[in-house]
């Protein structure tokens, strides 16, 4: 039984590890494009309808894996975790299927369209179809955070006799209080990746010297949308998501704040440490007295549970990923915000296009958008544990009953070897796409 | 409710099975027929511009099933763990190839990409007709035997297959001689429907050999047809009482019989639409019988112990259902426009059309 549940497990955290991978960048990229996209339809210079073209290549190959990846989520749900489904089905399902038949028509049909239909639709038509796109992925982040909300913090339902969760209020699904502010943090997240990646490919081509009327028009606009997002991520939805897990587990913000030991007169922040889990302390810590009663109660001395005040099988059972997981992401935000800050401010001072420093700084930083969002995922996920419902149905409830570790395990190393592949072929054509430049876009 | 929901998923699926059929047809005639490269490359551009708003059908027959069958949706993905799994890859196997073919100008790429296209469109459609094939035929729900059952009553696992390949057994595989009729028949139906979308959409140089190519395979599936009715009434002799019950649901094998009849005479047609609507009459008349033997059972259990699963026993609660009927019914309003809008922008043969650069 237990390592059905660990393969299970596995193979869930993979795939969506690696679906997540792809989504992210087409949410953020979409609204760029329509940025783009709209700069070109106001002042008809050709270099933004380039812009808005070249995006939408990389938009394009990066869309391919996101549906690939999808679906095997989708299936996911029936094939490892039956007992879930079957409980749970008839709300989770809602949402999912609303996702189905509301976003994801919405932005493959319309795809299609913006890609190849240029000549045959016109500008204001053309425009249209890249707002729609970006519609249709938007609505898919808001039905799979529902989806996703009412799991961390289920509403709206009742259980009957034999186990089995009954939709009894449709709406609350939709006015979920974890679901707005867990939407609005992770979309602008999302927007952080791609102006990260807009950024990058702009300083990449002024550091070759190659494009550089594109090179800088992509570096601009992603140091702008980059220190918008990258503010708004931290403050005020990173601290608004944090209030909510204090309220709604707080199990999970003990466990995720490294806070072993309940302090009586305030809770301090911990800036670094590593959970030691034998002695129930973090070792090599350096902490602030009292922060983290403020930031989450605006009162220095405000008590905050520790992880000494709840049963074992309430806690996360993996406390150090849990803990390290959200280190990382508040501390690549923190970074974020400061390289974003440094550019803009050279931006203005109309020195940023000469500063080799910052830009291949802004180059590199290309894969830490990808972990910080990865890693906030990791944290909600994670802090959700041992429940899948939280509070209510245990995550070793849920598995499919019928189906054997072997299998599992089996199909696991197929997903690894082919998303392997997968990866390879993406980044051989997305860096194909930058080398060939916008340019070529134009025939 | 529950048939409302019933009519409406079954309706989508078909809808999948018609739309991404022809795109898996596309891809075994690939396969088998495409030897030129300027061929090759239209026949795959004619399933590389639609494949993925087709998909979307699928997931959103996935997403509803879920949504109301929960406890059939649980049953059959986990009882079809493998196969389904192995459905999953092919489809990225599909894509893949598909999306990546043009994008590099070597022959060898290409000749992956193609491989990669084609085998799995061709695997695919055989691995359909074999989910089909299993559904009409029932599994072992609860795992019973002597006396005991291993999982709960509505709960299943199926390997591969069983070394006797026969469906008669207590524990049959996915792939047996039945379901393996079934599959071919799927395969030879999506290739004429896939023949039949290309010489419609393009204008390959092959179009004349495809027309007498669907006139064959289509005598091919007449065949199948009659083993596959011979044998299914060996397996389970009350196969055909629906129908004898009630009458009108005649109507769907009709329909198939229309699309085999109106294929034989596909070379008399000048106007390219009309084979297309007959290939479609047989897919969606082959679906819509299966479903009709079974109503309203949709998993026949093969012992007696545990009753078959059916729209009354595994649909979720009455308000669940009630509130999904009416953003459904937007929702379908809504896709129907944009399918609409998108087969008008995209109308016309496609050919000229810039893929991949
Ligand atoms: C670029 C990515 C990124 C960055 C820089 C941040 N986050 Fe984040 N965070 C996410 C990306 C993300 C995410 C992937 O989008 C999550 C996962 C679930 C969700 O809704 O958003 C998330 C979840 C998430 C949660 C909910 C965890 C749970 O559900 O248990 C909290 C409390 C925070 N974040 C807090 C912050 C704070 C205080 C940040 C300060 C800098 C911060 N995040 C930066
Ligand atoms: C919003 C939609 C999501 C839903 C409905 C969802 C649901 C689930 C389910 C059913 C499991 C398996 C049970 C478990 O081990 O907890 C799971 C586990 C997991 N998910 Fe999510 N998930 C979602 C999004 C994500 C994303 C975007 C990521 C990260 C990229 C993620 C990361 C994980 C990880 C790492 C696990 C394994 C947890 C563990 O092993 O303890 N999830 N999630
Ligand atoms: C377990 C959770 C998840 C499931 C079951 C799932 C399912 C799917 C499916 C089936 C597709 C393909 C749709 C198509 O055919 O067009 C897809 C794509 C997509 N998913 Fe997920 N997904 C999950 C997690 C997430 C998360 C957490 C997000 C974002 C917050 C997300 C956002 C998207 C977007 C925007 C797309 C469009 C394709 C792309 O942009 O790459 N998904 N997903």
């Amino acid at each position: 039984m237990e390592d059905m549940i660990f393969y299970d497990r596995l193979q869930f955290a993979f795939t969506i590890t690696f679906h997540y991978v792809f989504p992210q960048l087409t949410m953020g990229l979409s609204l760029m494009i329509v940025y783009f996209k709209w700069r070109y339809l106001r002042e008809k210079v050709e270099k933004y309808n380039d812009a808005a073209k070249f995006f939408m290549k990389i938009f394009a190959i990066n869309f391919t894996m996101g549906v690939v990846t999808g679906i095997p989520m989708e299936f996911q749900f029936g094939t490892n975790w039956a007992k879930f489904s079957e409980l749970t089905g008839s709300i989770i399902g809602q949402t999912l299927a609303m996702e189905g038949l509301f976003s994801f028509f919405l932005e493959s049909s319309f795809l299609v369209l913006f890609i190849f239909g240029e000549k045959r639709l016109g500008q204001k038509l053309h425009f249209l179809t890249a707002v729609l796109v970006f519609l249709g992925s938007w609505a898919s982040g808001w039905f799979i955070l529902a989806t996703n909300a009412w799991m961390q913090h289920p509403v709206g339902y009742e259980i009957l006799e034999n186990g089995k969760f009954v939709l009894t209020n449709f709406k609350a699904l939709f006015t979920n209080p974890w679901l707005l502010p867990a939407f609005l943090h992770n979309q602008l997240a999302s927007v952080v990746t791609s102006a990260f990646v807009v950024a990058s490919i702009g300083a990449f081509y002024i550091l070759r010297n190659k494009n550089v009327e594109f090179g800088k028009l992509f570096l601009k606009t992603g140091v702008i949308f980059g220190l918008i997002s990258s503010i708004l991520v931290a403050f005020p939805t990173g601290d608004w998501n944090a209030k909510n897990v204090v309220k709604y587990q707080p199990a999970a913000f003990a466990a995720m704040e490294g806070i072993f030991e309940t302090e009586e007169a305030g809770a301090e922040i911990v800036l670094i440490g590593q959970p030691n889990m034998v002695e129930k302390k973090l070792d090599n810590k350096i902490a602030v007295p009292n922060i983290l009663s403020f930031l989450t109660y605006q009162d220095w001395n405000k008590q905050i549970a520790g992880m000494d005040q709840f049963e074992e099988d309430e806690l996360p059972d993996n406390i150090p990923a849990l803990y390290y997981s959200y280190h990382i992401m508040v501390g690549l935000g923190t970074i974020f915000i400061g390289l974003m800050s440094l550019a803009a401010f050279f931006l203005w001072r109309k020195k940023l296009y000469t500063m080799n420093g910052i830009l291949w700084a802004i180059m590199f930083m290309v894969p830490f958008p990808y972990i910080a969002n990865l890693t906030g995922w990791y944290t909600a996920e994670l802090g959700r544990q041992p429940y899948l419902v939280y509070g209510l149905l245990r995550t070793s409830e849920g598995i499919s009953p019928n189906v054997s570790s072997g299998n599992t395990l089996f199909t696991l190393l197929g997903f690894v070897a082919l998303y392997m592949l997968l990866g390879l072929l993406f980044l051989v054509l997305v860096g194909k796409t930058i080398h060939q430049g916008p340019k070529s876009q134009t025939h | 409710m529950e048939l409302f929901w019933f009519i409406i998923i079954a309706l989508i699926l078909v809808v999948f099975f018609i739309l991404d059929g022809y795109d898996f047809g596309t891809g075994i005639i690939h396969l088998f027929y495409a030897k030129k490269e300027k061929d090759k490359e239209v026949i795959a551009k004619s399933a590389g511009l639609f494949w993925d708003s087709n998909e979307v059908w699928l997931v959103a027959a996935g997403g509803l099933l879920f949504m109301a069958f929960p406890t059939f949706y649980a049953s059959v993905f986990s009882g079809f763990y493998l196969p389904l799994i192995l459905v999953l890859w092919l489809i990225i196997f599909r894509a893949i190839g598909l999306e990546f073919r043009s994008q590099f100008n070597f022959q060898m790429w290409k000749d992956i990409w193609d491989t990669s296209f084609g085998v799995s469109s061709l695997l695919l459609a055989l691995f359909f007709g074999i989910a089909l094939g299993n559904i009409v035929r029932g599994v072992n729900l609860g795992g019973f035997e002597n006396g005991t059952s291993i999982h709960e009553p509505h709960y299943f696992f199926l390997p591969l297959w069983d070394a006797s390949f026969s469906p008669l057994t207590t524990h049959p595989g996915v792939i047996d001689w039945f379901t393996l009729i079934i599959g071919f028949i799927s395969v030879v139906t999506l290739a004429i429907h896939g023949a039949n979308w290309i010489v419609l959409k393009t204008n390959s140089s092959i179009n004349k050999k495809l027309k007498t190519v669907a006139f064959r395979l289509n005598g091919v599936l007449v065949l199948l047809t009659i083993i596959s009715l011979i044998s299914w009434k060996t397996i389970n002799p009350q196969s055909f009482a629906n129908f004898s019950d009630r009458p009108y649901l005649l109507i769907f094998p009709l329909i198939y019989l229309t699309g085999i009849i109106g294929t034989f005479f596909i070379s008399r047609f000048k106007n390219d639409t009309i084979p297309f609507t007959f290939s479609t009459l047989i897919i969606f008349g082959g679906i819509t019988s299966s479903l009709a033997s079974l109503f309203p059972v949709i998993l026949p259990s093969t012992n007696s112990i545990h009753p078959a699963l059916t729209i009354y026993n595994t649909s979720a609660s009455n308000y669940g259902l009630s509130v999904a009927s009416g953003w459904g019914v937007i929702g379908l309003i809504l896709l129907l426009v944009y399918f609409i809008v998108q087969k008008r922008l995209m109308k016309g043969k496609i050919d000229d059309m810039d893929y991949g650069h």
